[in-house]
């Protein structure tokens, strides 16, 4: 089994423990932003899709990671930007003036 | 720069970037900060890619900025959706996320011929099929969610031993690969045969179910993108993939809660049948009805009304009109809250988004255990576009077929009131005693005009 391996697998269960204790907190008011909201943040995988476009060896693997950064960098901003818009409609009660 | 410390470089921006998206979940926890997220999110997203691109990978830019462009040109509008139709659209970015981490996936295969370990092959199996069963079975949601297809169960015969033997099939060949991995001609197969098994692993669910199935998906194209991290050594994509789909787990988990159905059941993906039980043979009981002049008497003596929202409510785009009787009540003096199942909407908190949109303030929607203590304090409630969240045979018989699910106790309050088309049954085709009780009013009309109409009568006498 490579190290890679074996330092990746620490990385992920920490981070699902951190995810859990995290999003556990967020409340369900605001569930469905944190569906949108993770899904850009999930959008990361652009920085991957790029290098596979970008770095030019066949013809194939430009194809794939063409489209492949078109989807998932739609995601980001499509993600971030309906986020924000949801968020930005939850207000308070006004409190009242005399 | 030398090219090492230029490579520490990006790694160091990715790791800002990663402990943006942690602080951006943080400050999710509540409305006040949670706008503070996006931003951090968006911040540490764009240092990601900026650096990426300025690495010394990136040799041919053409394309890569044409895509990034044509990915603006699509996500914009997908950002620019009705509420309405927000589960759809979350559908289908599950998709397309599941699509970018298969397509990647494949093109490291490729890149690695002839030279790809059994390890890294088991790796990159791994990762294509969650992908690939993820972008089929999510654009099966998200057509199911736009009415293009069905909503419907498909069910055919022996329909779980076909999907199951299709997962095998993907399953074996993954394993054939690893085993030969210059074995080119089966990759495409694998993933055409994983592509079949997501469209077969979610055409049987029913409309009803989305708010699971979405979560679902969102839990599966987070651990594909964590996959490719493993892939690919990136730190990054397993961070953001893990947090992704320990997101989508933990709402799977509440979703099966909140319709009382085990989480075995759902990742067999045998949910759905439920439905098929009976098609209510029900007697003509009486019940009490009501029309929306003596609704609006009655709601203007009340001192304190919860409304209970069902996606029936968002159908008939009352929540305008909703917001005019909150209004017209709170006026009058009159303590409005609301009660929000987990499951009212097509999406886990789509209430919610649906009702702040229409200007209602989130501290007056309450959850459901909050709720639940205060309806026996409660003059009138109100339940609009809602059925099964509301039906007391969840707690009181132990033959009904949604026995045990948490229910909105709105049989608690003093009175309820009940704005539906007609006694037909809802989603699961179960009869609902809540409407013979003494205590029950039927409002019986479409739900906008409906509470239109209660809301011209509130304003007749109250323009005070």
């Amino acid at each position: 089994m490579p190290a890679d391996f074996i330092s990746n697998l620490y990385v992920f269960v920490l981070a699902a423990f951190v995810g859990f204790e995290v999003i556990r907190r967020v409340s369900p008011l605001l569930h469905t932003p944190l569906m949108s909201l993770t899904n850009a943040l999930d959008a990361i995988v652009v920085v991957a899709a790029i290098i596979i476009a970008g770095r030019h060896e066949t013809a194939l693997s430009t194809v794939l990671g063409v489209v492949a950064v078109a989807a998932s960098f739609s995601n980001m901003v499509g993600g971030f930007l309906i986020t924000d818009r949801m968020l930005r409609m939850f207000k308070l009660s006004k409190t009242k003036k005399p | 720069m030398s090219p090492d410390a230029a490579q520490n470089l990006i790694h160091l921006t990715y790791l800002v970037a990663v402990a943006l998206f942690i602080l951006a979940l943080k400050w999710l926890s509540s409305p006040a900060t949670a706008r503070h997220g996006v931003l951090g999110g968006e911040i540490g997203a764009a240092l990601a890619v900026v650096a990426t691109l300025a690495g010394a990978e990136v040799i041919e830019y053409k394309w890569v900025v044409a895509a990034l462009v044509a990915g603006a040109v699509v996500g914009v509008p997908l950002g620019l959706v009705p509420m309405t139709a927000v589960p759809q659209r979350t559908a289908l970015s599950h998709a397309f996320g599941a699509l970018a981490a298969a397509l990647v996936g494949s093109a490291e295969y490729y890149a690695r011929l002839p030279n790809v370990s059994r390890f890294g092959m088991a790796e990159i199996a791994l990762e294509v099929i969650i992908g690939s069963l993820t972008l089929t079975g999510s654009m099966i949601a998200a057509g199911k969610l736009q009415e293009i297809l069905p909503q419907r169960p498909i069910t055919f015969r022996g329909q779980n031993l076909v999907s199951l033997s299709v997962l095998g099939a993907a399953v074996a060949i993954a394993v054939a690969l690893v085993v030969h991995p210059e074995n080119t001609q089966l990759f495409p197969v694998m993933v055409a045969v994983a592509l079949l098994f997501g469209a077969l692993l979610v055409t049987p669910i029913g409309g009803a179910d989305m708010p699971t199935v979405i979560s679902l998906l969102n839990s599966y194209a987070g651990l594909s993108a964590a996959l490719l991290g493993f892939v690919l050594n990136s730190k990054v994509l397993v961070v953001a993939g893990a947090l992704d789909g320990s997101s989508g787990f933990i709402l799977s988990v509440i979703m099966c809660r909140a319709m009382n159905r085990s989480f075995t059941n759902v990742m067999f993906g045998a949910f759905g049948q439920v439905e098929a039980t009976a098609a209510a043979a029900e007697e003509k009981r009486p019940v009490r009805s009501a029309t929306p002049e003596e609704a609006a008497a009655i709601l203007a003596s009340a001192s304190k009304v919860i409304i209970v929202p069902g996606y029936g409510m968002a159908v008939a785009q009352a929540q305008h009109k909703v917001r005019e009787l909150y209004d017209a009540m709170t006026k009058r003096g009159v303590d409005v809250k609301f009660g929000i199942h987990p499951v009212a909407g097509r999406m886990p908190g789509h209430m919610n988004v649906l009702l702040a949109e229409a200007d209602i303030p989130y501290d007056k929607l309450l959850d459901m255990e909050t709720v639940n203590g205060e309806f026996p304090e409660t003059d009138v409630a109100l339940v609009i576009g809602a059925n099964d969240v509301t039906n007391p045979a969840a707690r009181l018989d132990r033959s009904s077929p949604i026995y045990g699910m948490p229910i909105l106790d709105v049989d608690k309050a003093r009175t309820a009131m009940v704005i539906k088309r007609s006694l037909n049954p809802g989603f699961a085709g179960i009869d609902n005693p809540l409407y013979y009780l003494d205590k029950t009013l039927m409002l019986f009309g479409d739900a906008k005009a409906f509470v239109a109409g209660i809301v011209h009568e509130l304003g007749g006498h109250g323009h005070s």
